[in-house]
């Protein structure tokens, strides 16, 4: 049962987070600094597409450097 | 309000903007489950293979029909900033894996190889009969391929579908994608391996990453310059982007075989 629990939970975080679980997180902070932009009256648009081209080329770095 | 894939299709003339995003993610998934239906009916039994393919295809209809409404039924903002952030975090995964492979760090996807694989560890497979299913092996491998490509044909279709407010047309999108895989496949009794899945792999990590970004920095409280016009210059920032990410991993991987460096291979 322990098991079944397990490989269901494993199965949904390989979905949903896939290869490298910094880019989740990297995305629920950029929705959140988004939001908090927004909240303090200034245009905040830009913070995802930073985000995005910070991310990216970091986790593509991590994916072929030697460990 | 009008969802933002429809804004697009009222800037650049029509709703294929929506089709042609969900018509490609899901006819890659469609390809990758065509290839494990395959190699389950050819090696071990047509029957069960269908079989498997007929309850996967039930359990798909039950989580849209438990889903869709659900999905329904959230407010807009509150939907591009689940959604927004899902196919953020999806897109820039595929995005990741197709940049890898067209860069070389990354084994590209070879369907063809894969159903040799799949052909070879069906072959070695003990037969099992269970109740009405006289091959248990292929109606287990064709259902599992069926659900979990198919999850992903149902997260992309329903939430490109509630977004825009129009699920039927995203949906008529998946089933075209699905039925024109499948026929394909079953005319050539083979692999699909002629279609540019990794081209396509791509594109719709584009899509995904460029929509997600839109949707969730909407759904955060953003207001984006132009609105809907922006998405016609993120569309392309985003390709142009990943495109700069493939010279750069490229030109890394040819100093590295130059200079006699083994390259770090990214499992796949």
């Amino acid at each position: 049962m322990i098991n079944a629990v397990r490989r269901f939970l494993a199965f949904w975080y390989d979905f949903v987070i896939g290869d490298d679980w910094r880019v989740a997180v990297a995305v629920v902070l950029a929705m959140t600094l988004t939001w908090l932009v927004h909240r303090s009256g200034t245009s905040a648009w830009w913070v995802v597409p930073v985000f995005f081209a910070l991310v990216l080329p970091v986790s593509l770095w991590r994916a072929v450097s030697r460990p | 309000m009008p969802g933002a894939v429809t804004r697009l299709a009222g800037v650049t003339g029509g709703a294929g903007a929506l089709f042609a995003a969900v018509f490609l993610a899901c006819a890659v998934e469609a390809v990758e489950a065509t290839t494990i239906v395959l190699a389950a009916g050819t090696t071990r039994s047509w029957r069960s293979a269908l079989a498997g393919v007929g309850a996967g295809l039930v359990v798909l209809a039950v989580i849209v029909a438990a889903l869709g409404p659900g999905v329904s039924a959230i407010p807009l903002h509150w939907l591009r900033l689940i959604v927004g952030g899902l196919l953020l975090v999806f897109g820039v995964q595929w995005l990741r894996k197709a940049i890898l492979r067209a860069s070389g760090h990354k084994a590209l996807h070879d369907e063809a190889a894969i159903y040799l694989k799949q052909v070879a560890a069906a072959e070695t497979a003990a037969r099992q009969q269970r109740g009405v299913v006289d091959d248990w092996y292929a109606f287990t491998l064709s259902f599992k391929g069926v659900v979990l490509e198919g999850l992903e044909v149902v997260f992309i279709t329903l939430t490109f579908g509630s977004n825009q407010k129009d699920i039927p047309l995203a949906a008529v999108a998946a089933v075209s994608a699905v039925l024109v895989v499948t026929a394909a496949g079953f005319a050539v009794r083979a692999p699909l391996a002629r279609v540019p899945e990794n081209t396509m792999k791509f594109v719709v990590g584009v899509m995904l990453t460029s929509f997600g970004m839109f949707w969730g920095a909407e759904g955060a409280g953003a207001t984006w310059p132009g609105n809907d016009v922006a998405l016609l210059v993120v569309v392309p920032g985003v390709a142009a982007y990943a495109l700069l990410c493939v010279a750069v991993l490229r030109t890394r991987r040819n100093a590295d075989d130059r200079t006699g460096v083994a390259p770090v291979e990214v499992p796949t």
